[in-house]
């Protein structure tokens, strides 16, 4: 580049000495109001810098005086958004939770609430989509099987109480006791006896061993047919839904060393309202049960 | 040579004198078309029935719905406006290549508005020479009175001009009651106020800065003009050597035969008018005689006749001006007219017989053709595609966490979202089901029968269940056709959507 100016024979106006081979840059001045618009900014920025937060510090940024910040903001709006939703919250927790369904918009309300709460709350150890987790014994909640009961008031009650934890009084508890001082064949015995309930391929003969041992041992939990009580938890052993396995081993494993899934209690956290929605939510995800009236 | 040249310059004022002419009248008549459908539009009103409003033009962004008299465009519909955009686009391409920058010196709005207030500056300060006395006389009553009453209309009329804005986004009768009781929404006064201040400052006060400093257009034209199209220009050949000539006209046959060049394309313009101007030293005159009346109209301050300049919007104005000019010296008119580069003789004088190609070969050409075909190719497929679209509408879509649900007596069960869409002005009831020929069952999520109620111009979400029994062949295969059908049943419509059924097997992916 050189560095001479010249005056452009063509327009008349001085070159600003820039030549990139052979092209060269008229030295056009910008009109006035281009140079005031750009003080304007640097005012404007300076206005902004005092107003806002700007300056990264160390551990936070420079508050501003208008004390505005973009949590801030967010608090606001959810601040903003439960009080326009306090009469619909207030009525879901304290309705009746047998007519809910028949109150359409307070029904919406409470599945599209819950919907939020469980994505919060939930979907850890039950799966975004509620499906569970078989392996690590998280049921599934889509399904028409339920350990303790699927009507709304049941979800809703496992859901403030929790199941064998330790914090709620309340919270559902029972165990299956270790058979583990059986003989092993009496174990094989017994876990062909639970296959044959649910005509999953089995020994006819072992299996019929195996039901005088039922009969014995599981049919008062379990009931003689295998189909569980909900009392106590006990799951439906003549069904297609085996939370922790229908093979052979997977039964005998669960006979001699039974495991036990663990839900805490969620009522004081969430607040009467929330568990309602939220159970709802479940309720309405295809498996729910009608509540049986008189019940 | 200054060696500090100055950095910034200020604005050059420029006080565009009246004109009047075949240009001016089209750009007045634009000018009032315009105008009047932007500020009328929102108020024709068209009955939709009582679900829908009943405004003709309107951007219910609250509820997403685009309604254009008849058309109602849903946001799903959104290629509509992408096809509009380009149409656009193209329409723009093809003014250009003909026409040159005809968008920016007719209907652009910073033309429109300009244009406007200067007749608003006129009409008060009076015309060029009064409006050059006001500016440099100093401030006292009359100026300041004079600057007040101006900038009062002005404002007035962009308040209107925001205001218009806003009728556009909600009922106009309605806003219009609200914003005078100071009830409308905070957003439309404060849309307000910025249209009314961009409308006052770019149409009072930047003008022609707008079109040289702020608009990209100018460049980007440059590259779609080429030599045969046609724009506002000088002739040069025709008026150059410009001065003023001497009164007396050298009318005898002879004497122009004896200047030469000159008679011979006065004769082949105008045999009327061949006779040449004369300078006081005797020198032949072209047509120009530097009256300067071209750069007293130009609203952006410039002098046509320095050639294709990026300031130039081809308002047209300084054709008006200078065919005024040309009459009364009595010379063919078109010194400065719509021409084609390319249209420039191969020799000046022009050869015998030369002519000028003729305007309609330079409008239409295969550029032009192209993107008229283009534009109306889009266009065509627009208006198919509006008439064909349903009035009713379904998508499926499955859920896939899981793909499927095993329950109790081993049944295989999916799920879908169904998402039906109304667009009747009246709530509809839409029947659900499968294909006839299907043995797997479907329940809706929440009813007891497959029934669901859409309101008017409505989607609804809907879950449904569809099931196999563990025999089914879908229970066990990776995955079966499945087609979902819904009845309007009030019209009988039917439309339908496909999806699958995820059996046992899709488990093992």
């Amino acid at each position: 580049m050189a560095d001479k100016t010249r005056i452009d024979p063509t327009t008349g106006v001085e070159t600003t000495g820039h030549d990139w081979d052979g092209i060269e840059e008229l030295n056009t001045p910008l009109p006035r109001w281009w140079l005031w618009t750009f003080y304007g900014t640097i005012v404007w920025g300076v206005i902004y810098v005092i107003l806002f937060p700007a300056w990264p510090l160390v551990t936070q940024a420079t508050g501003g005086v208008l004390g505005w910040s973009s949590r801030g903001e967010v608090t606001a709006d959810i601040e903003r958004v439960n009080l326009s939703n306090a009469e619909l919250t207030e009525s879901l927790a304290t309705v009746d939770l047998a007519v809910l369904d028949e109150n359409g918009p307070l029904h919406d309300f409470a599945v599209s609430a819950g919907e939020s709460v469980f994505r919060n709350n939930c979907s850890q150890c039950h799966g975004a989509g509620a499906a569970g987790v078989a392996a690590s014994g998280y049921p599934n909640l889509l399904d028409d099987d339920w350990l303790w009961g699927g009507t709304l008031e049941d979800i809703a009650f496992t859901v403030r109480h929790g199941i064998r934890n330790e914090e709620d009084g309340e919270a559902r508890f029972s165990e299956m006791p270790a058979f583990d001082w059986l003989e092993e064949e009496q174990i094989t015995a017994i876990a062909a006896h639970v296959r044959s309930l649910s005509d999953l391929e089995h020994d006819a003969a072992v299996a019929a061993e195996g039901a005088t041992l039922f009969v014995e041992n599981c049919s008062s939990c379990h009931g003689d047919d295998g189909r569980g009580d909900r009392e106590v938890g006990a799951p439906n052993l003549a069904d297609a839904i085996w939370l922790r396995g229908s093979s052979q081993e997977a039964i005998e494993a669960q006979l001699i060393a039974p495991r036990h899934g663990v839900m805490p209690p969620w009522g004081e956290r969430l607040g009467e309202a929330q568990v309602r929605a939220v159970s709802a939510y479940v309720h309405a995800l295809g498996g729910g049960e009608e509540q049986v009236s008189g019940d | 040579m200054n060696d500090n040249p100055p950095l910034f310059a200020p604005t050059e004022p420029i006080f565009p004198r009246r004109v009047s002419g075949f240009y001016r009248t089209l750009k007045w008549w634009i000018l009032f078309a315009t105008l009047g459908i932007y500020y009328l539009t929102p108020w024709i009103r068209w009955d939709r029935g009582p679900n829908l409003p009943d405004q003709a033009v309107l951007v219910d962004l609250a509820n997403r719905r685009f309604y254009f008299f008849w058309i109602e465009i849903w946001p799903h519909e959104f290629y509509f406006v992408a096809g509009l955009l380009i149409m656009a686009g193209l329409g723009l391409f093809l003014f250009t290549s003909a026409l040159g920058r005809v968008w920016c010196g007719y209907t652009c709005p910073q033309t429109v508005w300009t244009d406007l207030f200067f007749a608003v500056e006129r009409w008060i300060e009076g015309d060029r020479n009064a409006r050059i006395r006001l500016w440099n006389a100093p401030w006292d009553t009359r100026k300041a009175s004079l600057r007040l009453t101006k900038w009062a209309v002005w404002l007035l009329i962009a308040i209107c001009t925001g205001g218009a804005w806003v009728f556009y986004f909600a009922d106009a009768p309605t806003l219009l009651r609200q914003l005078v009781a100071f009830e409308a929404p905070f957003v439309a006064y404060a849309t307000i106020g910025v249209l009314t201040a961009t409308t006052f400052i770019l149409g009072g006060f930047l003008r022609e800065q707008v079109c040289i400093y702020m608009c990209p257009w100018p460049r980007i034209q440059a590259a779609m003009v080429d030599p045969g199209t046609l724009t506002v220009g000088y002739r040069e050949w025709r008026g150059e050597p410009r001065g003023k000539g001497n009164a007396k006209r050298a009318a005898v046959a002879e004497d122009v035969d004896s200047q030469g060049a000159r008679v011979r394309y006065g004769a082949a313009l105008d045999k009327d008018h061949a006779a040449p101007r004369i300078s006081r030293e005797g020198e032949t005159l072209g047509d120009c005689i530097d009256c300067m009346a071209c750069v007293n109209v130009c609203p952006m301050g410039i002098d046509i006749r320095e050639g294709q300049q990026m300031e130039c919007i081809t308002c047209a104005l300084c054709i008006d001006a200078c065919d005024d000019v040309m009459a009364k010296i009595g010379r063919p008119r078109g010194l400065i007219d719509y021409l084609a580069l390319e249209d420039t003789p191969p020799t000046v004088p022009a050869p015998e017989g030369w002519q000028p190609t003729a305007a309609w070969r330079h409008v239409l050409r295969p550029r032009t053709i192209v993107y008229t075909l283009a534009w109306a190719a889009i266009g065509v497929a627009l208006v198919v595609a509006l008439f064909v679209r349903p009035e009713i509408d379904v998508t499926v879509a499955p859920v896939r966490n899981p793909t499927f649900v095993t329950l109790s007596d081993g049944s295989i069960r999916n799920a879908y979202d169904l998402r039906l869409r109304n667009k009747h002005a009246e709530p509809r009831a839409f029947h659900v089901a499968l294909s006839a020929d299907t043995v797997l069952r479907i329940a809706l999520e929440g009813e007891d029968d497959l029934v669901v109620d859409v309101p008017a111009s409505a989607t609804v979400r809907q879950r449904i269940y569809v099931t196999a029994r563990p025999q089914d062949p879908a229970a066990a295969v990776d995955h079966t056709d499945l087609r979902l059908w819904i009845e309007d049943l009030t019209s009988g419509e039917r439309a339908h959507a496909d999806t699958i059924f995820n059996g046992r097997e899709s488990n093992d992916d």
